[in-house]
């Protein structure tokens, strides 16, 4: 793989938890790989698989969902229903040509900054390994709205 | 007032939904008497040169069902869209792709290798191929060329309006014809049917429990479904919750699950990730192994839940290896 490679992740994380990890990652001035965009959710439920699709076919390489630990959910369950749909997820995207390993569920807590760092890292070094994903020329060009509109 | 010109024609699908025009039985009589059907090769004898003879925009209305995977559909499709004023992709596949829009999931190639050449009751010797054109004494013959993708009717022309199904149902057949001669379509781009989940319209929507979780889902063939009861409730994988009505439930009322052919409600992109997403949350467990194990009873989740709609999905079939 060209060492020119930069991977493009993009993460999800939840509010009350993986977010608030980064935040204190940050304010400790831990360094870690660049290459996570970070969307922030109210919860690792709200992340649609439509949304994981939508980052595949818009050019990112990996997609990092972060979520509260088992039983620590602040809606009680939202990060039980991802951790259903992301396994049965995998499975699609393989059949889809994506290879499961590029899409990463973690619990990461809101006192966790350390273990944020290293998931981060290990992620994106994990994803250049896999080289990049570019969707792009076997997505159909459409003019169905269906396609077009973000979900 | 002269009657609209209608023209209805097939690309790649089973012939089911020429099947469901003939179907509307005695409410035929009413179209055919209401309209004016200029083209319709299945059924009537008029031929391309025909369609090529009349100036564009002459046909009122033209019916086109089936996905695109080859040249001369493509080429029949924008024939048909300068000669006509509207156009209407009839059925699942025009609209999404459909069971034809399945075969994205492999390649151009790994289909032309099998079927010409490692199908066991296949004989090529020669491993002949066809090719779009070939030389004879005679002169030059020429083939449709098979595409690398599977396309809906949308990615190739520009369509009017949309009627879902595998096939669309007499009543919707029938609604919209009545909608067009009266003149009172809706906003361009509409899908004829409803936009409301399939449950609404089954009969065991009331048995469908306040919390619904299901702790291993069953095949059709493995239990006897009571039909007074929710089928999904039952474990059957049934994808009414996401699915568009219109339909009147009529495979549920078969003892069918919904398979998904009235596609997506309105406000959903992706029919595949976005029944995958409503399934999967409903089962009932916490433990990694047990779900893969539960869901080693989908054995294909991307026949499943994109079975009518790969070609239109967000990703549009596999990625392709060469990237």
């Amino acid at each position: 793989m060209s060492e020119a490679f930069n991977p493009r992740i993009v993460g999800f994380f939840c509010n009350w938890c993986t977010y608030l990890a980064a935040d204190l990652a940050g304010t400790s001035r831990m360094k870690y790989a660049p290459n996570v965009r970070v969307v922030r959710t109210m919860c690792s439920g709200r992340v649609d698989p439509q949304l994981v699709v939508w980052a595949f076919r818009n050019g990112a390489d990996g997609v990092l969902i972060g979520g509260c630990h088992p039983g620590d959910c602040h809606y009680q369950e939202g990060n039980y229903k991802t951790l259903r749909r992301m396994g049965l997820l995998r499975t699609m995207l393989a059949q889809l040509g994506i290879q499961p390993e590029r899409l990463r569920l973690e619990w990461i807590s809101a006192s966790e900054g350390e273990r944020l760092r290293d998931v981060m890292n290990e992620f994106s070094a994990q994803i250049r390994q896999l080289g990049p994903l570019e969707t792009k020329s076997s997505v159909i060009s459409s003019q169905s709205s269906v396609a077009q509109a973000a979900p | 007032m002269a009657k609209p010109k209608v023209a209805f024609y097939w690309c790649s699908s089973c012939g089911g939904c020429e099947e469901a025009v003939v179907d509307l039985a005695e409410g035929i009589l009413q179209v055919v008497e209401a309209v004016d059907i200029v083209f319709w090769p299945v059924a009537l004898d008029f031929k391309r040169r025909d369609v090529e003879a009349m100036p564009d925009g002459a046909i009122d209305v033209c019916f086109i069902n089936g996905a695109i995977r080859m040249s001369e559909q493509e080429a029949m499709a924008k024939l048909l869209r300068r000669k006509s004023k509207l156009v209407i992709a009839y059925g699942s596949c025009a609209w999404m792709g459909g069971i034809p829009g399945l075969a994205n999931l492999t390649s151009k190639k790994a289909i032309f290798d099998y079927v010409y050449h490692q199908a066991p009751t296949i004989g090529n010797g020669s491993a002949v191929e066809p090719l779009p054109r070939t030389e004879v004494p005679e002169g030059e013959l020429e083939l449709p060329e098979f595409s690398e993708k599977v396309r809906t009717l949308d990615q190739t022309i520009e369509v009017d309006y949309y009627l879902p199904g595998c096939p669309p149902t007499p009543k919707i057949t029938l609604e919209a014809v009545e909608a067009i001669l009266k003149g009172a379509l809706p906003e361009k781009g509409s899908v004829l049917a409803g936009d409301r989940a399939l449950c609404h319209e089954c009969k065991a929507n009331a048995s469908k429990p306040e919390k619904l979780l299901i702790k291993e889902f069953k095949r059709i063939q493995e239990v006897i479904p009571d039909l007074s009861k929710c089928l999904l409730a039952q474990g059957l994988l049934c994808l009414g919750p996401v699915t568009r009505g219109g339909c009147e439930a009529r495979c549920l009322k078969a003892g069918m699950p919904c398979t998904g052919c009235f596609g997506p409600l309105e406000k959903v992109h992706d029919y595949g990730a976005k029944a995958l997403s409503a399934l999967a949350s409903i089962v009932d467990s916490r433990d990694e192994a047990e779900l893969t194990r539960i869901f080693d009873a989908i054995p294909d989740p991307a026949g499943t839940f994109y079975r009518y709609s790969l070609p239109a999905s967000l990703l549009g079939g596999k990625r392709s290896a060469e990237g």
